[in-house]
């Protein structure tokens, strides 16, 4: 009844991409009189139609609260809320559906550890590694916990225009007094694809739990925390499909178990008493309140969309497509790039010589081409390239080498209109 | 459908722009303000050297959009030897035409060329930025003027 499979409207078992796109509602319609070319991936994902009504059935048919009511709708809900959460630790091979707590998205997920893990286990002294490439959700929340706990943040330097973590350096700042490593998988302004495995060993090597932020893999390549070997692992599920107000923090049991709650209220706890309350078992001990139920079971469709299509598939598809438009886009002249030369994510940012980033998007806008300008929340890794700011096109398994092309085109057309 | 472009991007706009005027730090400023846009990072930071209520001469530096940039520029022509209650007046007539693309009682001159930027809501701000900042300054009286 809810959490179906869901099967790709088109039936295809090989991914036919038109078939693909055409599942996708929001990509059928005419932006300012041009077909809607839609290169903002990274920031949110479009839906696909078997998100859509995974949310409307359960809205129409099953919606309750969970946990609580003896009641068939209840029952519905739990089943469907509790069955999600089986699909997210398949989704990312976690040992069991109780490492997988849901949270309102990766921002979430990660102010969860550092205010519970972060709080209970930083001393004055103890060291945070971060690099320079995260975004401001994997910074501001350590920034916050070092203030409280006395400990020290540590950075792991990015080379330049070309955006790879600089490894050479990482012996020196991965210290035994780093307690914690917390990196991103795939920088959403750069598109460089860190070598998690590696990070993690060598994170290991000094005793050092690690947090590997997913934002902008999860829903992109094959995720598998055990091979990972991470601690903790969180990403949004707006950005693979999802409905907006979902995401996902996984941990290892252990830590779980020994970390105290975050947040108090219904669900999170085992008994309740006037002084003192017991807490509930993982994962409800980190849920409390009311949950997105309808997020969630819409969560679990979209990563049954995705296993349908294939993530290795669509891996090799935004690898392409990032290549192809960085190649593409290195032939204009005054154009700067960012980011890898090669075995980049499906992302570009750029800026074009004497245009801001800003009226790049707004001239691209005006031809249907939906594109990213700012500092993307990365401001200290737009300071250390020297820019305010950087325009982006960032790419999903739907779009196409042939919006590429008219991308590059429209480039050149706002090349032409500010007369550079 | 390139109207609403040219109507946003008018000459005017790409050629303060390109060449701002007053863009530049005052060695005189009385008062000083920095107007941050935290959407995309830019910054601008305002020299205002007073004479009793009048603004009389005027700076700015920083980086932005074109639309940020020439309206600072714009602004710096337009109140050069206004009191500060006609700046606060053309503030709220430039929100106005900002916003909704025309402003009631007179022409505001050159500003006028920013009329366009009501059909793209999110560069308002953007436009607004210097006249924030412009305020700041003005309103920052008691303050103790910083040169750094
Ligand atoms: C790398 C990275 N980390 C974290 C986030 C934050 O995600 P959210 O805003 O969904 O919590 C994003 C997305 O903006 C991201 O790209």
């Amino acid at each position: 009844m809810i959490a179906e499979t869901a099967q790709l409207k088109s039936k295809v078992s090989a991914p036919a991409w038109d078939a693909v796109r055409a599942d996708f509602p929001a990509l059928h319609q005419t932006v300012n009189g041009h077909p809607l070319i839609y290169f903002d991936n990274a920031a949110t994902s479009q839906k696909p139609l078997p998100v859509i009504e995974a949310l409307d059935r359960y809205y129409r048919q099953d919606n309750a609260n969970v946990h609580r009511g003896i009641h068939e709708l209840s029952n519905r809900a739990t089943t469907g809320y509790e069955g999600a959460r089986e699909r997210v630790a398949n989704f990312i091979h976690a040992a069991g559906s109780q490492e997988v707590i849901f949270t309102r998205g990766t921002t979430e997920s990660i102010n969860l550890v550092a205010n519970t893990w972060g709080v209970a286990n930083l001393k004055p002294g103890d060291r945070i590694l971060l690099t320079e490439m995260e975004h401001h959700s994997n910074l501001v929340p350590w920034q916050l916990v070092a203030a409280k706990t006395g400990a020290k943040l540590v950075y792991l330097p990015v080379t330049g225009d070309e955006g790879l973590l600089n490894l050479r350096q990482l012996d020196a700042v991965l210290t035994p007094g780093v307690k914690l490593f917390a990196f991103t998988h795939i920088s959403n302004t750069l598109g460089t694809v860190n070598p998690v495995a590696e990070l993690v060993e060598r994170a290991r090597k000094v005793g050092a739990v690690t947090l590997v932020d997913a934002a902008q893999s999860a829903g992109h390549l094959p995720v598998d925390v055990r091979a990972l070997g991470c601690d903790f692992l969180a990403f949004s599920g707006h950005k693979i499909c999802g409905p907006t107000g979902t995401g996902v923090l996984w941990g290892r049991q252990e830590l779980l178990d020994a970390m105290p709650p975050w947040q108090g209220g219904g669900d999170m706890i085992s008994s309740v008493d006037f002084f003192e309350s017991h807490w509930n078992t993982l994962p409800h001990k980190f849920e409390a309140g009311t949950p997105h139920i309808a997020g969630a079971i819409g969560l679990a469709a979209a990563m049954d969309y995705l296993d349908a299509v294939g993530r290795d598939r669509i891996w090799r598809h935004d690898q392409e497509l990032g290549a192809y438009a960085y190649e593409s886009m290195a032939r204009l002249k005054g154009i700067r790039l960012f980011g890898p030369k090669v075995g980049r994510a499906g992302l570009v940012s750029f800026l074009l010589d004497d245009v801001h980033a800003h009226d790049v998007v707004t001239v691209a806008d005006q031809f249907g081409v939906a594109l990213r300008g700012g500092h993307h929340c990365n401001q200290p890794l737009m300071r250390k390239l020297g820019v305010a700011s950087t325009a982006r096109a960032s790419f999903y398994f739907y779009n196409t080498r042939a919006e590429v092309d008219r991308f590059v085109e429209v480039l050149r057309e706002i090349q032409r209109f500010f007369g550079v | 459908m390139f109207d609403d472009l040219n109507d946003l991007y008018q000459q005017v706009i790409i050629d303060h722009s390109k060449s701002p005027r007053n863009f530049r730090r005052l060695e005189a400023a009385t008062r000083t303000a920095q107007g941050h846009n935290p959407l995309c990072g830019d910054n601008i930071a305002l020299y205002l050297e007073m004479d009793g209520d009048v603004i009389k001469d005027i700076g700015f530096q920083g980086s932005g959009c074109a639309i940020s940039k020439a309206s600072a520029s714009l602004l710096t022509e337009a109140v050069k030897g206004r009191s500060k209650a006609e700046v606060k007046q053309m503030f709220e007539r430039v929100h106005d035409l900002l916003t909704k693309g025309q402003t009631s009682g007179g022409d505001l001159g050159k500003l006028e060329v920013f009329a366009g930027v009501h059909k793209f809501p999110a560069r308002v701000k953007c436009a607004m930025l210097a006249w924030h900042a412009t305020l700041a300054a003005l309103d920052g009286q008691d303050q103790p003027v910083s040169t750094e």
